[in-house]
């Protein structure tokens, strides 16, 4: 025979509901109060802590790179500089040859100048003293010609040419 | 716990099981004897009801039954208020009382009250078995229950229910606010639940920085899960206020589902209780109607974007679903409830028809071959469902707190998108 008609559990008891809902609520109130914020509080720092430090992590990885790539901009700037100091004591070294080389030249000519200058000077003076002697010589030579009596022609040019040649041009 | 054993080793597998097999015959004596009073035919449907209903006894390792005494309190409108102990009625086969106390009886693990004036009101009297008649009362079948003492059969009142009579109950001579086995239920799981959650909230104090470990592990992730996946989702940014509710309710309900699964510990049926979930109901309803904002208020009575008498249909529909959520929460859980385990019952009573009560041996080992994998099954569904039911309790509590909170910016939207609401 069956028969559901008192269905027990379905029936709403005063009695039943009224200590449901003492228990309930002061398990709600112990619950919250002692177990669920303190637990509640304690995830929420654990989810703050575990953020802030990936957060960290973050900022230092990024703070890592900031360095690397001023690392590497410091070091392709001296690269540069280097390169820079290089081709400048090349240029120096170019510039300092050719400078000397023109002094030298110049050097040189102003020497080669200054002998050209005392060559001509000597030689100034040599024919001015050539011109001199040939003076005198012609002088003693006329004065010769004079003190001798010459006579005729052919003796006339046989002493002259003697002359010339004990001259000798010396 | 026979799951684990089995994994021992093959051999011992078939010894558990036929020792488990001859455990469950061996009930037929303490379970199908005392039904409707001895020798009589099993009624599994009477059993079952039995079985889930609310107690003033408590007994636990049925069939051996260890049956424990608990305080009756009850309210007699013209006597005033009596307190004693149910170890009074000499609880013996079925939570059938052997003596009455003070006028009243226990039958089938519940008190009932002797009316008639030529029935002792005081003290203790032996009382001869009880019988069970079906009463048409205009054209409704309702089931009386008589006491038999000295010969003469005397009518018993059963305690007071609220359902006003719809499920055969109704207001009558006394009301009973005893702790029964429901009560004591509530208690213990309330008081283990406490130990588990202060303890893990010590630890949670205690190392602060550590990984969580041993308690915590157990509450952490459905902790999380609630807070992630029901409270913060359909609440939003109030949800810390509504979030101790949400887990208190969770893990009551959760508690008490998995005290009721537990084999040979009286499988209580505190969440299958009508009494019980209606408690919880009506807390729901208050939180969020008294959370509810005047957007939620509007949209119930002055419903915008629609035209007027439409409004009128509206908030009249509204108002009742106020009434109607409460109510499915309530029927939902205790009927989930309720119906595992008499699912359960059923199964194992297969033993007790196929075994005709106890005459036939060979019928309830066929019986129990039958019935042992699908009760085994079957228990294993429950354990889902006791995740299950305080998952959706709990989570459309949050559906309900979420709606009656929800903040609305864009006014426009009331124009389009209030098909749903």
């Amino acid at each position: 025979m069956i028969n559901l008609l008192t269905f027990t559990p379905f029936q709403p008891t005063p009695g039943l509901a009224i200590w449901s809902l003492v228990i309930f609520v002061i398990f709600w109130y112990i619950m919250a109060k002692f177990a669920l914020k303190p637990i509640a509080g304690a995830l929420a720092k654990r989810e703050e802590d575990i953020q802030s430090a990936l957060d960290q992590a973050k900022i230092a990885r990024e703070e890592m790179a900031n360095m690397k790539a001023e690392n590497e901009k410091l070091l392709a700037e001296a690269r540069e500089e280097r390169a820079k100091i290089l081709m400048e004591a090349k240029e120096a070294k170019a510039s300092i040859i050719t400078e000397a080389k023109l002094k030298a030249k110049e050097e040189a000519s102003k020497i080669m100048h200054n002998a050209m200058h005392e060559i001509d000077n000597h030689k100034k003076a040599a024919m001015i003293e050539v011109k001199n002697e040939i003076g005198n010589l012609a002088t003693q030579i006329a004065e010769k010609v004079l003190k001798k009596e010459l006579k005729g022609q052919a003796e006339h040019d046989g002493f002259v040419n003697n002359l010339i040649k004990d001259m000798n041009l010396n | 716990m026979v799951f684990h054993l089995i994994e021992v080793n093959l051999h011992m597998k078939y010894h558990i099981l036929i020792a488990f097999f001859l455990l469950l015959t061996s009930l037929n004596k303490g379970f199908a004897g005392g039904g409707e009073g001895h020798g009589q035919a099993f009624d599994p449907a009477g059993t079952a009801i039995h079985h889930i209903s609310d107690g003033n006894v408590y007994t636990i390792l049925d069939g051996i039954g260890v049956t424990l005494p608990l305080p009756v309190i009850v309210y007699v409108p013209e006597k005033g208020w009596d307190m004693f102990s149910s170890g009074h009625f000499h609880p013996g086969h079925h939570e059938d009382g052997h003596h009455a106390y003070n006028g009243f009886v226990l039958h089938h693990g519940s008190i009932y009250r002797v009316t008639d004036p030529t029935f002792p009101a005081e003290g203790s009297v032996e009382v001869q078995g009880f019988e069970h008649e079906l009463e048409n009362n205009g054209g409704k079948d309702k089931d009386v229950y008589y006491v038999n003492y000295n010969g003469t059969k005397y009518r018993l009142d059963a305690r007071s229910t609220l359902d006003g009579g719809v499920l055969g109950g109704g207001i009558t001579s006394f009301y009973d606010f005893s702790i029964t086995k429901n009560v004591v239920s509530m208690i213990l799981v309330s008081l283990f639940l406490l130990w588990l959650f202060i303890s893990a909230a010590n630890a949670y104090k205690k190392n602060p920085n550590k990984a969580p470990k041993g308690i915590q592990n157990v509450i952490e992730p459905m902790v999380l899960f609630i807070r992630d996946e029901v409270a913060v989702p359909f609440i939003g940014k109030k949800y810390p206020v509504f979030l101790p509710f949400l887990l208190s309710v969770f893990f009551f309900i959760l508690g008490l589902n998995l005290w009721g699964q537990i084999p040979f510990l009286g499988s209580v049926n505190v969440t299958g209780s009508l009494s019980v979930t209606m408690v919880l109901a009506v807390l729901v309803f208050i939180i969020v109607n008294v959370n509810g904002n005047k957007h939620y208020w509007g949209h119930i009575f002055w419903m915008p974007g629609v035209p007027g008498p439409i409004k009128i249909l509206l908030a009249f529909v509204e108002v009742m679903g106020l009434f109607i959520k409460p109510l499915t929460l309530m029927l939902r859980l205790a009927g989930n409830i309720s119906a595992g385990h008499i699912a359960i019952l059923s199964f194992i009573g297969l033993i007790f028809i196929f075994g005709k009560s106890g005459e036939s041996l060979g019928g309830s080992v066929v019986g129990s071959v039958v019935s042992v994998p699908l009760t085994m099954f079957m228990m294993a569904i429950e354990v889902i469902v006791a995740f299950v039911q305080a998952f959706v309790f709990t989570i459309l509590t949050a559906s309900f707190i979420g709606a009656a909170t929800e903040e609305h910016h864009h006014d426009h939207e009331h124009e389009h998108g209030h098909g749903h609401a």
